[in-house]
């Protein structure tokens, strides 16, 4: 086990970010933190890289306690930040080989490595420039480069495609595969794509209040907890009657539209249909992360609802 | 043996993000050569143009190894509100995460203010040729490494207080109770031999007056104190704050 939590806590005052945390994840694999805004997924980052102090509870990174063994676990990690912090009067360059110089890249191939990031994530013809005349986009790009110039053992990345075009992120998504089959690297990654989510991890784990509510590879949530997920509209539905079909898994009315989650619905919708009676419309599709999100959460992946984002926790305070 | 080089790694790695910043940020290069300039044309000249002579020397020569020191410190004192941008900037956390130690990001970062300090100084330097302070290429030397280790004591109490604080207003506003006191109770402007009881007191507790006087008995060969007794307290001054420094950054 590369990472391992025990009862994992941190609180900010009265409030609980990450709350009794467990989470076992093995070497080689690439794992996802899926959770609305303020879930905890940034604090938990933050804990397991060493740079935040948990209220309670232990965890171990590449064996080392992120405590007692900050040092040694530093040495073992590579991370993205969720928030920018590459240099701004810095070319991409200069950024790198600063990273190098910080995390013991040995001399020799120092160069080498520089030449193979940028190349990864396109920056060659730019890297010369300062980094306050990049797009945002590029800055992001640069700071992925850094993060797996060093190939750690343990790579943590806070939401790495965050507004990057299509192209770049599946670039990197191949990238990052591609590292963590040869140099058995393992990934913790935080998202709200549920596509990068589906392509790129092996289990993922929705997090919501600080605590896990489900965890599993994304195949086996979707089939366990969606399945597929049927659209009706319908005057005066009988949503009590369609509950109680043993097939039927999940029931939710939005904008006058019925959403049923239904275990196989190639097999079931003739059933579905002659109980429900006549429809003014219906519609099949095979159910989604999203779906599975949304099911845990109750929220759309980009709310800032009741709990908000950190910035208006903070302002309200 | 491995630790060693790649703690001076980490050091140097943070020095030379500091000593490029420093040069591209041009503003801090234009203030630090126009400040001194200022004390010493605006003030110097225009008392010493009322005062007739300090032990034997124009009030501005007289006051010229004053000011070397006032620039340092206050170079070097408010060099720690960088830290605090740069935490800000999230800038900070790159280092902070990185496998090196907390000594060696703090030794990086307290070298990177020694370097803005020394920049100034040199510039001070040519200005008190220009000005026929008496300097020797001997007392150039002695002159420069004193300010240095004064540099270092100060740049390491900014970078303690920037370690401990959040805010850039904050830091101004407890640099200034830090900084005023140093100064003016230094002897920088005034000679320490006459002063009154409370006064004195005052001058013998502050460490820089030991920095003013070592420099002023190199620059100008009168001085109160034995320059290894200056020497001495500034050296265990500099310890001090260095050690402050380094447990401030473990923390942060
Ligand atoms: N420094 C802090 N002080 C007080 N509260 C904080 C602090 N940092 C985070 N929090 C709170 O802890 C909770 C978890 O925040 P965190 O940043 O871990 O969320 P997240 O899952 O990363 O969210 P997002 O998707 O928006 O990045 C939030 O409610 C946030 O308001
Ligand atoms: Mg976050």
């Amino acid at each position: 086990m590369v990472i391992r939590t025990e009862n994992l806590t941190k609180k900010y005052g009265k409030m609980t970010a990450v709350d009794s945390l467990n989470l076992h994840i093995e070497e080689g694999e690439i794992f996802g933190l899926l959770g609305p805004n303020g879930a905890g997924k940034t604090t938990l980052i933050s804990m397991l890289c060493t740079i935040l102090k948990p209220t309670s509870g232990r965890a171990w990174v590449n064996g080392f306690d992120i405590v007692k063994e900050s040092a040694k676990v530093r040495k073992s990690i590579g991370i993205v930040f969720q928030q920018p912090s590459v240099d701004d009067l810095l070319t991409g360059r200069e950024n790198l080989a600063m990273h190098n110089l910080l995390f013991g890249v040995p001399r020799d191939i120092r160069k080498q490595r520089i030449t193979e990031v940028l190349s990864i994530v396109n920056l060659e013809k730019r890297a010369d420039e300062l980094v306050n005349t990049y797009s945002g986009g590029m800055r992001r790009r640069l700071e992925l480069a850094r993060g797996i110039m060093h190939h750690p053992k343990i790579l943590f990345l806070d939401e790495p495609t965050l507004g990057l075009d299509p192209q770049t992120r599946e670039h990197i998504w191949e990238y990052i595969k591609d590292l963590a089959e040869k140099e058995c690297m393992t990934v913790l990654l935080t998202t709200h794509y549920m596509d990068e989510a589906e392509q790129l991890c092996d289990r993922v784990a929705i997090i919501d209040y600080g605590k896990i509510a489900a965890l599993d590879s994304p195949q086996t949530l979707k089939n366990k907890i969606v399945g597929d997920v049927v659209k009706l509209k319908q005057k005066n539905p009988d949503i009590e009657a369609i509950r109680r079909l043993d097939y039927v898994r999940n029931v939710q009315e939005k904008d006058g539209l019925l959403y049923l989650s239904i275990k196989d619905a190639s097999k079931h919708l003739q059933d579905l249909l002659t109980h429900t009676g006549p429809i003014d419309f219906v519609e099949v599709r095979s159910g989604t992360l999203n779906d599975v999100f949304l099911h845990y959460t109750g929220r759309e992946i980009r709310d800032a609802g009741a709990e908000g984002g950190f910035w208006e926790r903070v302002m309200k305070k | 043996m491995n630790g060693i080089i790649s703690g001076l790694e980490g050091i140097y790695a943070v020095w030379l993000r500091e000593a490029k910043i420093y040069v591209r940020e041009k503003e801090r290069l234009i203030s630090s050569a126009i400040s001194p300039l200022l004390w010493i044309f605006g003030f110097g000249a225009g008392i010493g143009s009322t005062v007739e002579s300090v032990e034997g020397f124009s009030y501005m020569v007289f006051i010229y190894p004053g000011i070397l020191v006032m620039a340092v410190l206050f170079t070097s004192l408010f060099y720690g509100i960088y830290i605090i941008w740069d935490r800000k900037l999230d800038f900070l956390k790159e280092v902070l995460v990185a496998p090196v130690s907390r000594a060696s990001v703090f030794a990086g970062k307290m070298l990177g203010g020694v370097t803005d300090a020394m920049v100034q100084v040199i510039f001070l330097l040519i200005i008190g040729l220009i000005i026929n302070a008496p300097l020797s290429p001997i007392s150039i030397i002695q002159a420069f490494l004193m300010l240095l280790l004064i540099s270092i004591a100060m740049v390491s109490i900014g970078l303690v207080i920037g370690a401990n604080l959040q805010s850039p207003e904050g830091f101004s506003l407890v640099i200034n109770f830090v900084m005023w006191p140093l100064f003016f109770f230094s002897g920088a402007l005034y000679p320490v031999g006459k002063l009154s009881p409370w006064l004195a007191y005052a001058t013998s507790i502050n460490p820089l007056t030991y920095g003013v006087d070592a420099l002023r008995g190199i620059i100008l060969g009168t001085h109160q104190f034995p320059i290894y007794l200056d020497v001495a307290v500034m050296l265990i001054f500099a310890v001090i704050a260095m050690g402050l420094g380094v447990l401030s950054f473990r923390r942060m």
